[in-house]
């Protein structure tokens, strides 16, 4: 094909992306954002699929039958565990503003610089020849569509590439010092670019199956008939042992998780740890829908174009070439450059913020703390630094993968280097699922498993490839190191029989994990490893900052933390970020400093104020977004001139804050419970006053009662005493007073002695089945001679026929009698009184109403009127009529019957009393047949 | 001298019976007011020399009456004795404050309150 067209088409497809980049940076702004969904959090991830998959499992299937499939069944079968892996990671970098692989290993154990440099070292060894695999792939494929093996070499066409790249790296991906802020741009664009990759592949894939051949049927009968492709159909005729298998699935999980580029899409980019739900399976579905046409094109390719020196690799390619389908080749090698230089993107700038953060600003942080005076300045110029050895690592990073493409990486195959990388990054399982799920992990085991590890790693992977003519003598593989055969890199220490990935799996973990594993429990940890150890595996436990052991100590004065944070984040976000705090911790900063925007810093008495351990921890996690966990807290160690705090000063304040958590947790139980308690007393004690007034009020009553008649019995008796000449009648008049008050006394005295009986609840009902009408007309009998005398009106409306009451006989005569002269002395004087009482049957009881014409009873007071002695509430005024006792004993033995007494009244209206008893006793059967005393209810006799 | 005219006031008849046989008994002018109202109306007609005033009754109690008493500048004169059931110490305050020369809590010794009302009346 044309070679403009293709390079037209390839700047054409880099400017699309730049373009999808640009907006959705664009649209994150303008906070809609294009990213904020699950399936673009998936799309991203499969980042995963490199070029490596694109053209390499082709290439492995040509050869190796089905076991490219392992390199994404061991994903698949991982993703499942992500819900409880992935998101424990994720929950730890947000927390902790991890922002790569060395960021959390170093962070994890102690916050090591060294190890955070060792991890760096190593992934920048183990990925960079991926990345020149990816380089390779994208000038390879332009080879085959030009086919141009003269003129421009493939190389130039490779340094292209790298820098075209490398641009659009360093404009997406690092625009901003803070690496914690996401890269919308980027992760759409890689999100595009799946898209992209998977569907040119399908499209190839349907072409080659359904064009070329006859359907999938027809593919695998022609392959069938060839011997060299039948034995690819079984595992083991492929040449595939077990042990491979295991080590393919084992290393595409640990790659699928720690894998650079993988870390930052899948934690560093992530929105919401609840994308994962939905990536858990897209994810995997995406693999095997990218994987469904490998064999058939892989047969294909052997089919047509088997023995005409083909790489099995460009296959992809050379299949519509060959048959003359040019744009469908376009279309696909256009895939292509999706999975490579999506791959190579990612990949560098996690690579670059790594190297950045843990092997230059390590250095520049330790060569300007010495000097307190030029601090700010040299600040100010740390955080300018920091965002060009960002840039400055893109481009080592590309120029590494270049250089390694040109020296070596031409002649190896995919797939071989992919899994050498794998098998690097797989040194850091150890240390990571130790490091989240046992405290006992230490940066020594840490640091001396991954050197371990790393090293065998090496030996045994990494040596044989760079073994051959003009490079190291064969004899290494064939005779050992010096000769010694224990020191082979295929069979060290005399294993053999495994195969070559196996082999060097299998002992790089035996030393990682044992020296992990050994070192941890051989040395004790530091306090700060201890406390890193806590937040890590219990960060599902820990809710916020405040609950997290406060690590410093330090008396900072506030300004200098400010003047840290400005020349880093500047002044925008230093604000903002400061504000952020106060509103979380208003506790934290003294009130006269929560104006950020208008402190000059440094002004006098601002640099009295210390500041607060939180505010210190807080800002150490900011310039951790920045710098790397090692990197802040040397930073922040410098500024707080605080030692390291030691081993036991942090044993200390883990235990003590343990201990005060929990003793605050028991405190705030039994202050709630007491608080209950004082409620219930206030309550009980309010009843028993109220109790205790009303039987003050009722005693002063009572004997103010009694004082009436006292007084004319006492002066009568008096009078008679001192007047022995008194005339007859006055004589007798005055001792016949004399008797009917005394009489009054009585009844006053019995009154009084009733309504304390029911009160008390000894009173015991004498039930029988009683006929209302003959109670009332006898009731009326004994008030019948006092209203006639007052010329009232006596009208009765009882049925005899209404059903028999469970009731007291006596006391149902009281309540009618008391009710009967109520209305007898609320008549009006003169001849206009009339009463009417009158019964009817309800469902379950009788009702009696008894009527009066008088002068009724205002609303406000219809209640009051049953309360003993009403007219106590009113103080000295006296209620004309009665001793004030009658209406409560009258409610009380209603009450007893279980019934219910009421009064519908209206000033000048006459009132109307209304009685319903109930006919059928509840807790007792019919009284009728059962004529016991029925035992008194609590709450009947406690209600007043 | 001429004869004292007493005021009494109770809405207890027997009460004021036994009072009224025994100021008459010494030889007083008797008046006689059955609650608060009608008391109000009798000061207010006639000029007492003295006043028995009880406290509790149905309309206006007997402190109302006492104070209006004492706003009355014909009435300056007048004496007050309370005549009340109610004796606690600060019903006794109350009566005192309200104006009244003696509070005698009720049941009452016939020849005490006589005494009392003579040395009142000899002021």
């Amino acid at each position: 094909m044309n070679r403009l067209l293709v390079l037209a088409f390839s700047f054409g497809y880099l400017a699309l992306l730049f373009g999808v980049a640009y907006a959705a940076e664009h649209r994150s702004a303008g906070r809609k954002s294009l990213v904020a969904n699950p399936y673009v959090y998936a799309l991203s991830m499969a980042v995963y699929c490199t070029a490596w998959t694109y053209y390499g499992s082709v290439g492995r299937a040509a050869h190796q039958g089905l076991s490219f499939v392992g390199i994404y069944l061991g994903p698949a079968v991982m993703a499942p565990a992500w819900w409880l892996v992935l998101r424990k990671i994720i929950r730890v970098c947000r927390q902790q503003r991890l922002t790569s692989i060395a960021d959390f290993i170093s962070a994890r154990y102690g916050k090591s610089a060294a190890l955070g440099a060792l991890v760096t070292v190593v992934c920048v060894l183990g990925v960079v020849p991926y990345i020149a695999l990816q380089i390779k792939a994208i000038s390879s494929s332009y080879e085959v569509l030009t086919i141009s093996s003269q003129g421009v070499g493939a190389s130039s066409t490779a340094l292209f590439t790298a820098g075209a790249l490398a641009a659009f790296t360093i404009l997406f991906g690092v625009r901003s010092v803070e690496a914690t802020e996401r890269h919308e741009g980027v992760v759409l664009a890689v999100a595009v670019e799946s898209l992209v990759k998977l569907l040119a592949f399908l499209l190839l894939g349907g072409f080659v199956t359904f064009r070329l051949f006859g359907g999938f049927a027809d593919v695998f009968d022609q392959a069938a008939a060839v011997p060299a492709l039948q034995r690819l159909f079984t595992l083991g005729g492929a040449g595939t042992s077990g042990a491979e298998w295991f080590t393919l699935l084992v290393l595409s999980m640990s790659a699928v998780l720690l894998l650079p580029r993988q870390f930052q899409v899948s934690v560093v980019e992530n929105v919401d740890e609840n994308h994962l739900r939905k990536a858990m399976w897209l994810f995997p579905l995406y693999m095997l829908v990218i994987n469904l046409f490998v064999l058939p094109i892989a047969f294909g390719g052997m089919l047509r174009l088997g023995g005409r020196g083909f790489d099995a690799d460009t296959f992809v390619l050379a299949l519509p070439l060959a048959t003359g389908h040019s744009w469908l080749a376009l279309l696909t090698y256009l895939g292509g450059l999706s999975a490579a230089s999506s791959m190579i993107i990612v990949e560098t700038i996690a690579l670059s913020v790594m190297m950045s953060n843990h092997l230059l600003m390590p250095l520049l942080v330790r060569g300007g703390a010495g000097q307190p005076a030029r601090q700010r300045r040299w600040f100010a110029y740390l955080g300018q630094v920091a965002l060009e050895s960002r840039r400055l690592a893109v481009v080592l990073v590309l120029a590494l993968a270049y250089g390694y493409y040109v020296v070596i990486g031409r002649q190896l195959p995919l797939v071989n280097t992919g899994l050498v990388s794998f098998a690097a990054v797989a040194q850091f399982v150890p240390a990571v699922l130790g490091g989240l799920y046992w405290k006992g992990g230490t940066r020594r085991g840490a640091t001396l498993g991954l050197l371990a590890g790393f090293g065998v790693w090496f030996f045994t992977l990494v040596l044989p490839t760079v073994v051959g003519p003009g490079q190291l003598p064969t004899s290494i593989l064939t005779e050992g190191v010096g000769g010694l055969s224990w020191l082979r890199p295929g069979a060290l220490l005399g294993l053999e029989g495994l195969d070559y990935l196996s082999h060097g799996l299998f002992w790089s973990w035996f030393f990682n994990i044992g020296l992990y594993v050994g070192a941890s429990l051989a040395w004790p940890p530091t306090a700060l490893e201890l406390r890193q150890a806590d937040v890590f595996v219990d960060v599902f436990r820990r809710r916020s900052l405040a609950e997290e052991v406060a690590g410093w100590q330090g008396q900072t004065p506030l300004p200098d933390v400010r003047a840290l944070l400005l020349g880093f984040l500047g002044k925008r976000r230093t604000d903002q970020a400061l504000r952020a705090f106060a509103e979380r911790f208003p506790d934290a900063l003294p009130p006269e400093s929560q104006d950020f925007s208008s402190q000059a810093p440094g002004t006098g008495h601002q640099a009295l104020t210390a500041a607060d351990p939180r505010l210190l921890t807080y800002a150490e996690k900011l310039l951790a977004g920045t710098l790397g966990p090692a990197s802040a807290r040397l930073l922040l160690a410098s500024v707080a001139g605080a030692e390291e705090i030691s081993y036991e000063n942090v044993v200390g304040i883990l235990k003590e804050s343990q201990q005060l958590l929990e003793a605050n947790r028991q405190l705030q139980k039994q202050r709630r419970q007491l608080q209950r308690l004082t409620d219930e007393l206030q309550l009980a004690y309010g009843q028993l006053q109220a109790l205790d007034q009303q039987k003050d009020e009722f005693l002063y009553t009572v004997t103010h009662e009694l004082r009436t008649p006292l007084t004319s019995i006492r002066a009568l008796a008096e009078i008679l005493a001192d007047n022995p000449d008194l005339e007859v009648e006055e004589r007798e008049r005055f001792q016949h007073t004399i008797s009917r008050e005394a009489e009054r006394l009585t009844r006053l005295i019995s009154l009084v002695l009733d309504l304390e009986k029911y009160e008390s609840g000894q009173t015991q009902l004498d039930r029988t089945p009683v006929a209302l009408a003959d109670v009332v007309h006898e009731a009326a009998d004994t008030v019948a001679q006092l209203a006639r005398e007052r010329g009232i009106a006596l009208h009765l409306d009882v049925p005899a026929s209404l059903p028999l009451l469970p009731a007291d006989r006596d006391r149902l005569m009281q309540v009618l009698i008391n009710l009967l002269s109520n209305a007898v002395k609320a008549c009006p004087p003169g001849r206009a009184g009339r009463i009417l009482v009158q019964a009817w049957p309800t469902p379950n009881a009788l009702l009696l109403s008894v009527e009066d014409n008088g002068k009724g009873i205002a609303l406000d007071q219809q209640n009051q009127i049953f309360d003993k002695f009403f007219q106590a509430q009113n103080q000295s005024l006296r209620k004309p009529e009665g001793s004030g006792l009658g209406l409560s004993i009258t409610k009380k033995i209603v009450e007893l019957h279980q019934g219910r007494i009421w009064v519908e009244s209206a000033p000048d209206q006459g009132a109307r009393f209304f009685v319903e008893l109930p006919l059928v006793v509840l807790g007792n059967q019919l009284v009728a047949a059962a004529p016991q005393p029925l035992p008194l209810s609590a709450d009947l006799t406690t209600k007043h | 001298m001429k004869t004292p005219h007493i005021l009494l006031v109770d809405d207890e008849p027997n009460i004021v019976m036994s009072l009224e046989f025994l100021m008459r008994k010494n030889g007083y002018q008797v008046g006689i007011a059955r609650n608060g109202t009608e008391a109000l109306a009798a000061i207010h007609d006639t000029l007492y020399d003295l006043v028995l005033l009880d406290v509790m009754m149905p309309d206006v109690d007997g402190y109302q009456v006492c104070r209006q008493l004492r706003e009355s500048p014909s009435c300056a004169q007048t004496k007050v004795i309370f005549l009340s059931a109610k004796s606690q110490p600060t019903d006794v305050q109350q009566g005192y404050a309200a104006g009244a020369d003696l509070y005698i809590p009720k049941p009452f010794s016939t020849r005490q309150l006589m005494d009392k009302i003579r040395d009142l009346l000899s002021k």
